[in-house]
Formats: C-alpha cells, structure tokens, sequence
C-alpha cells in the first residue's frame, strides 16, 4: 500500500478506490458495447420495429407505400447464376432494368451491371474492351459482349477486407451489405478484381414516381451517402422465389438464375452439360456468376 | 508539490512558451491556422455535399488523401531511424533527439488518422471502427490490423515522450526501466506499422500493381529515407533559433542512414520495373501508365520522373560525404529525398495501381482543389502540433523550462519538487552535449 | 394382426417416400412426351384458322414462289431445301406436319423446330434455352419458339442498345 502511494507522488490511491473505478469502468464497458451493431445481429423482433419505422420513413419519403422486407435465406439455397456469352447481344436492358428494379440513383448515375464489347479476336480481354460503345444497333461485327455485375464469390475478397464487418455472405450465397454499418472506407471496392462494387459519392436520387416500392432491407431500400452497394441477385425478388430483373428482361435468353444445390436446377443443367467458365479464375475467387457458350 | 498542482504548472508555463515568439514564428503558426481554416471550410462542404467534390469515382476509389495517409505512416515509422543508431548502438550524439523523433511520429499519425476521418464516405460512423462500440473485422481485415497498430503506435511513443519531457520538466528521474524497453519496442512497432500499411495493398489479388512482395520492403525503405528528411530541416531550425545544441556528426550521421535508405529504395524500384518490363504481361499496363502513359493518358508521366530524378539527386547529396556535409546541399538533398518519396509514394503508389481499373478502364484521376485544401489543412494541424511540442519541449530538454524555474529559465526561490533536479544523466541530456560553436 | 401390420406399414412408406409427381415444385416437363404449357402461338393477325380460306381452295403442291397470297413471307430458312409444305400441312392447314407424316398443332409447332434444332429443343425442355421468367424455383414458363424466333426468317434483327454509361467525370466539368 506504501509503495502504491509513494509512487503516485501524493494521491492516497486506495485499493477501494481502485476497485470501485475498475467496476465502474467494466459496468461502462459491458453497457456500451453489449447489443447488436450491425443487422445481422439484431434479434428478429427488434429487427422488425426498426424496419417498421424504416418502412414509414421510406413511404413518407418515396411518397408510395414501401414495403420492407426482411425475408430470411430459403435454407437449402444457394443462388447461382449463368450468363450465356453466346447469346447476348449488348442491349444493355439488363443493366436498365436493373435500375429500375433496384431503385438505383439515376443522378448520379450508378449502374450495377457494366456490358464490355470485347473483340472476338482477342478472347475475353480485361484490358481493352469498350464500355461506352454505341452503336446504331447491336451485336456489331467482330465483336462480343460480357456484362459483367457482382460475382457473389465464395471465396469474396471483399467481405474479407472490410474492416467493421458491415459486408458478408449470407446463407443463401448473396453477399450483402448492411447500409446503416459501412463506413464508406471503399476498402472494398479496391478489393474486388471485377469492379461491381460502387460508392454514393452524394446522395443517391431517384424520382419519386420511378421508385419500386417493393424493397428488402439488404437490397433495394434507399440507400444514404457514403455507403457503397452492389448487385444482390435481387434478394427482394429471389427470396420470394422470382427471378431477378435482369433474367426476366433479357430479349436473348441469355441469363439463367438458379438453385446450386438443386440437381434438377438450370444452372446445375448449364454447368454439368455446357462449358463453363468464370472470369479470372486464378485469383481464386471463385464466383457463383458462370459464363458460358450456348451454341 | 501535489500532482495536480504540477501539472497546473506545466499547463500555464506551456501556454505562456507557445505564445511567446518572434515574428517568424508567428507567421509560421498563423499560416497554418489560416491553412486549417481553409480545410475545415472545405471538409465542410464536403461533408455536405459529398465525396463527389473530389475527384475520386468508381473507377479510381482511392486517391490524394489515401496517398498522404501511406506516406505519413512511412514518416511516422521513420522516428525509429533515430532510435536504432542511439540505442542499439549507443551512439550517444542522436540519443538526444529522439524525443524529436518521437514528437515527429506523434504529430504524423495524428494527420494520418485526420486522413482516414477525411476520406472515409462516413465519418460520423467512425466509431464503427473502434471497439466496444464498433466492431473490428480483426483478424480478416488487414484495415482492422492497420488501426490497431498505429493507435498503439501512437500510445506508445506519446506516452514515451510526454513521460520523459513531463519528468524532466517536474526535475524527476523518468522510469529508466520501463521506458527504455518501449523504446526498443517502438522499433520493431515502426517497423510493423509500415508493414501492415503495405499490406493493406499486397493483399489485393484484384490490383496486380500492388499485388507484389516487393511492397513491405519498399514502404520501408522509402519511409527510412523520407521521415527523417523533416527531422533533418527541423534540428537545423532548432540550432538556429533556440539554444538547442546539437553535433553535426548526428545530422551527418542521420543523412548518411538516409542515403542507404534510398539506395534500397532506389534498387526494389528498379527491381519491379525490371519485373514488369521484362516478364511483359498485362499487369505492365499499370507500369507504364505510370512512367509513360496509356495512348493519350499522360497525366503522370512527369510526376513520376520527377519523383525518379528527385530521389536519384537525394541519394546522390547524401552518399557523398563532402556534399552532406555541406549545409546548401545537405538541405537540398533532404528537400529532394522529402519530395520525390512524397511524389513517389503518393500518388505514385495509388493512382497507377487502380488505373486502368478492375474492367479495363481508364479515369485519369488528379486531385481537386477541395481535396487539396483539404489536405493542405490537415499538414497544417500536423506541423502546428509538431510546432507547438517542439516549443514545449526544447525548453524542456534545454532545461529552461522547469517545474522550478519561471518562463524564462530562472530559478524560483522556494519551490519544493519532488526528487532532485539537473541530474544530468536522468534529465535530457543536452548538457551532456559540448558545444559545437 | 401380422397382415394388418404389414399393410400399416406398407401404407406409411407410401405416403413418407417423396416421389417426383408429388413436389408441387417438380413441374419440369422432363420426358419427351410431356407437354409443357405455352402461351397461345404469335399469330399474324386474321390468319388464323387457316381452314377459313383453305378449306374451299384446292391443293398445289408444286414447289413455287406465291404470289396471290402470303407474298408477304419471305423464307430464309433453308429455303434452298424446303418450301411452305415441308411444315405446314397441305390437307389440313390448321397444322402442321412432321417428317413422319404425323400432324401437330401450332401449340406444339416446338417439335417440329425440334426435328432439326435437336439439342435447341432438349435445352428448351430443360429451361435454359429462351427467355426465363416467373419463378426459378416453381412453375417454369415456356415460350413457343415462334414468340422468339419468326419461322420463316428465324434470324433476329439487331437491336438498338440503350444509352451506354455515363463516364465518370471531375466535378465541375
């Protein structure tokens, strides 16, 4: 006890006191960090009062009714996706439909699915290949094209990087992101080698008369500034058993949307029969998004 | 003396120390208030508005402010230059400043951490990224790594160096036995604090620019060149303008660390561009975006020959004793190795490797004048806090400034302190120093 | 007792044992004589039933260019081999035949399309040739082939794209 005041030059620091500081620093801690932090640890029903508020606010906001969803994963799920090269001629109504389904910014522009006109002569290229082109009408001569959007990689570089957790893969296979936890560091972004993910540099406008008032909490609900989002397969739709809007849209058949886990699913039928491919397969990322070549 | 009461007499005697000053400190520290007002004017509209004020996209994410921040990291692990001469070798000349070197990193993780607050799309949310409140992805996330090390980091020199000038300001011994042994940790800290940082970008599969082992090695050699360069500018000031002493073998000493820095540096660049040329493969478009340009995108080609002939001129000043030592071009020569490692490590380092992006395409990104404001007022909180602990702690170590002296160094009659005061061993050892004039 | 166990037994394995024909998610057509359910045939409007011309017109099956009627159609589809009557019926108009003789409907016009475009048919039964829609884990929805693909020139047009992507731009340009 000696040694303890001597060495404090003075201050008579007691072991009660001691004590009763270290608790009231544990009670502080264990009451400020206990309790939920992002969406996925929320327990259900008090996940469903915020949603309710939220649901409020983006009605009174979007000026229609919202509603929003927080529909679990279907266990025995997992969705892939299969893109038949073959087919798609650069139309790019997939990437329109997207928008309008997912309730993306019109201003700034922000587009989930990026079409690349590659040339048939050099083979999937990532170096050269044209986003912007447009011509007068599509496919042209010489050319291919592979829209590209979120992979929903199995082994997601982004999810392992991001530095509060606030991006994961759900059971289904989606990886999310839960918009009220990112901070908006766009560690992410760096991370992932196909350029899917992008970021509110402002905020996020939709006019009101455009917004689909079908919404899920981890997909299409209205997203702040300073967050990034990406493609989810459509959860709101997916979920409920649909197709997501770009594979109903598609005037080519060219995208196929299914249950990997299924035997008798149309990508399980794509990826046993036709030869499929994933882009670049060597950084191991090992997406769920297959391309390959119907004919 | 009761503590508080110490403590009240160092906070006032400090006050009175940063406040008093000649005309080229004020306009010293006036330009940097002006400088942090500027940025905080245009954080805020950036706060308002956006990150789409700078002129970071989708396709080039990270830019100026994530270039300043990996360059600080590297001057804040440059501190540890010093302490490995003075206390590994017991090089008695250096062991003097590196309480300098230890304000420096102090005052350099400050403005990296002011960097991350600026550049992340949500700073509000930035307690998400401290626990308990916030989560950290530890270990998956190299980011949840680089926050952890350098907040030690930062405790650990602060507390060093707050201990040693507090104890020697009250004219008490400071705890040999464990501060000490945390000095010699902060070496292998700086050492791990620049390595986590290049991990941040060696990890990234999707940006083979980055994506290369060559990069912890080379962090550390451009921050042992780098850091050291203001320490260099910093201690001539300090010779001129205080009655701080210091040996010209210690400055001669740090330049000659630095050359060897910068030839390391120097070779790993050489050795990647050999890498990218030679092997020829895509990833070399990063490369030659960078030291030649893509078809019409030449916006840093002549940035990053400067940053090359730069570092080569640094190099060169500071390999050659006689240059070195003579104080034109010893100066010159930290101007150059400070620039071209800035230059190199900057915007160098960040702009080639998400150009062209993930899909092939190229944005040619160069700073706003928002984000250059931005930046410029977050050096400036950095300098004016290196500034005024610099004005706290000289007179410290000069022995002016004590628990038993008034502001201008004289002695107070009647004071009790606690413990005995100009021990010489135990306080700075500036008067352990001869004169060199 | 024995007996009456045995059958208890028998009749609880029966209704435990999922079979395919009970998932209310099964509904794939997956052999050759199931029928999936299409939407009724594009037909040009007022053609059909062909019957109401036909039945009072006499057959002429010599291989010609038409040019009373239907010279709207021009036939790009192996027109060097086959004309009008390879496919369509000449005695019945309102179908179609197969190489067989046998006549189909329009309703199943994709067995017919399925006698050269074989492996075109199989992966159409199995969904994932042609436009998906509904629900990927329920009812498929089929379209003809004839929704997509215009029979006698089978070749689809070009399409105007939609406006590509904005390019990303420094703020005030």
């Amino acid at each position: 006890m000696e040694r303890a005041s001597e060495k404090s030059a003075g201050t008579k620091l007691s072991r009660r006191r001691f004590l009763s500081w270290s608790a009231a620093a544990a009670a502080g801690f264990i009451l400020t960090s206990c309790g939920p932090k992002r969406l996925r640890e929320y327990p259900r029903n008090r996940l469903r009062r915020n949603l309710r508020e939220l649901e409020r606010k983006y009605s009174s906001e979007c000026g229609t009714e919202v509603t929003l969803s927080d529909s679990p994963a279907v266990p025995g799920v997992l969705f892939g996706y299969a893109l038949d090269l073959s087919r798609c001629i650069g139309c790019r109504r997939c990437v329109y439909a997207c928008v309008e389904e997912n309730n993306l910014s019109r201003e700034p522009q922000v587009q989930w699915i990026r079409v690349l006109a590659m040339e048939k002569e050099k083979g999937i290229d990532f170096a050269h290949n044209d986003h912007y082109y447009n011509p007068e009408s599509v496919p042209e001569q010489g050319k291919f094209y592979v829209p590209v959007s979120c992979q929903q990689c199995r082994n997601a570089p982004c999810t392992k990087v991001c530095p509060t957790g606030a991006t994961w893969t759900e059971p289904d296979g989606i990886v999310v992101i839960d918009y009220e936890w990112c901070i908006g560091c766009r560690y992410c972004m760096a991370a992932c080698p196909y350029g899917a993910r992008h970021f509110n540099w402002t905020k996020p406008r939709v006019s009101t008369s455009e917004v689909n008032p079908r919404m899920h909490v981890l997909g299409n609900r209205p997203r702040p500034s300073g967050v990034v989002e990406k493609c989810t397969f459509c959860i709101q739709r997916t979920r409920e058993g649909r197709y997501p809007a770009c594979v109903e849209v598609c005037p080519a058949g060219a995208r196929k949307f299914g249950n990997l886990l299924d035997p008798e699913s149309e990508v399980r039928y794509i990826i046993e029969r036709k030869r499929v491919l994933v882009l670049k397969e060597d950084l191991n990322t090992v997406p769920k998004f297959f391309y390959f070549y119907g004919t | 003396m009761r503590p508080f009461r110490v403590f009240y007499r160092f906070l006032t005697g400090s006050l009175r120390l940063v406040l008093m000053g000649n005309a080229g400190y004020w306009a010293w520290v006036v330009l940097l208030l002006a400088l942090i007002a500027s940025g905080l004017l245009a954080f805020r509209m950036q706060m308002e508005r956006g990150l789409v004020v700078t002129a970071m996209r989708d396709q080039v994410s990270w830019g100026f402010y994530i270039g300043n921040f990996t360059f600080l990291v590297g001057v804040a692990a440059a501190a540890v230059v010093l302490v490995i001469p003075a206390y590994i070798y017991n090089w008695k000349p250096i062991r003097q400043i590196v309480v300098y070197g230890e304000l420096l990193a102090v005052s350099a993780i400050v403005m990296c951490l002011l960097f991350v607050v600026v550049d992340i799309g949500r700073p509000d949310r930035f307690w998400h990224l401290i626990p308990p409140w916030g989560r950290l992805n530890f270990p998956d996330s190299i980011l949840a790594w680089d926050v952890l090390v350098l907040n030690l980091y930062f405790v650990l020199n602060f507390g060093i160096v707050t201990h040693i000038l507090y104890r020697a300001f009250s004219g008490r011994p400071y705890a040999r036995r464990v501060v000490e042994p945390l000095i010699l940790l902060s070496i292998p800290m700086a050492v791990g604090i620049h390595t986590v940082t290049a991990f941040l970008y060696n990890g990234l599969a999707a940006r083979p620019y980055w994506n290369a082992s060559i990069l912890a090695p080379q962090f550390l050699a451009s921050a042992f060149c780098s850091g050291p360069a203001i320490l260099l500018v910093v201690l001539q000031l300090l010779r001129r303008f205080t009655r701080f002493e210091i040996k010209d073998e210690a400055i001669w000493k740090i330049a000659e660390l630095m050359s060897y820095a910068m030839f390391l540096n120097l070779f790993l660049h050489g050795a990647e561009a050999f890498k990218e040329y030679y092997s020829n493969t895509e990833h070399l478009l990063y490369a030659r975006y960078w030291y030649s340009g893509l078809g019409e995108h030449r916006t840093l080609v002549p940035y990053a020959w400067s940053a090359v002939g730069l570092n080569i001129l640094g190099f060169v000043l500071f390999a050659i004793p006689t240059a070195r030592r003579n104080p034109i071009l010893l100066n010159l020569g930290a101007l150059a190795t400070y620039a071209g490692v800035y230059i190199e490590k900057g915007m160098g380092l960040i702009i080639p490797g998400l150009t062209p992006d993930a899909l092939g395409e190229i944005y040619e990104y160069a700073p706003t004048l928002t984000e250059l404001r931005i930046a410029a007022g977050v050096f400036a909180v950095g300098f004016l806090i290196f500034t005024l602990m610099l004005k706290v702690a000289v007179p410290i170590a000069l022995g002016e400034f004590r628990l038993d002296r008034d502001a201008r160094g004289r002695v107070l009659e009647g004071l009790e302190s606690a413990g005995g005061s100009g021990d010489p061993s135990l306080s700075l050892p500036s008067s352990a120093v001869r004169s060199n004039r | 007792m024995r007996f009456l166990t045995m059958l208890l037994i028998l009749a609880l394995l029966y209704v435990a044992i999922p079979r395919a024909s009970d998932d209310p998610h099964r509904q794939t057509p997956s052999s050759p004589e199931e029928q999936p359910e299409v939407p009724s045939p594009p037909f040009s409007e007022g053609v059909f039933p062909c019957s109401d011309c036909h039945a009072d017109m006499e057959v002429n099956r010599t291989r010609r260019e038409l040019t009373d009627f239907h010279d709207d159609i021009v036939l790009e589809h192996d027109e060097q081999q086959r004309w009008c009557l390879d496919c369509h019926d000449a005695t019945e108009r309102d179908s179609l035949h197969l190489a067989s003789g046998e006549r189909i409907s329009f309703d199943q016009s994709y067995r017919l399309c399925g006698q050269c475009h074989g492996e075109k048919l199989r992966d159409w039964r199995a969904g994932i040739h042609g436009r998906r829609t509904g629900e990927w884990n329920g009812r498929k929805q089929y379209l003809l082939c004839a929704h997509c693909h215009n029979p006698h020139q089978p070749r689809f047009a070009p399409l105007v794209p939609m406006p590509p992507p904005t390019a990303p731009r420094r703020p005030g340009q």
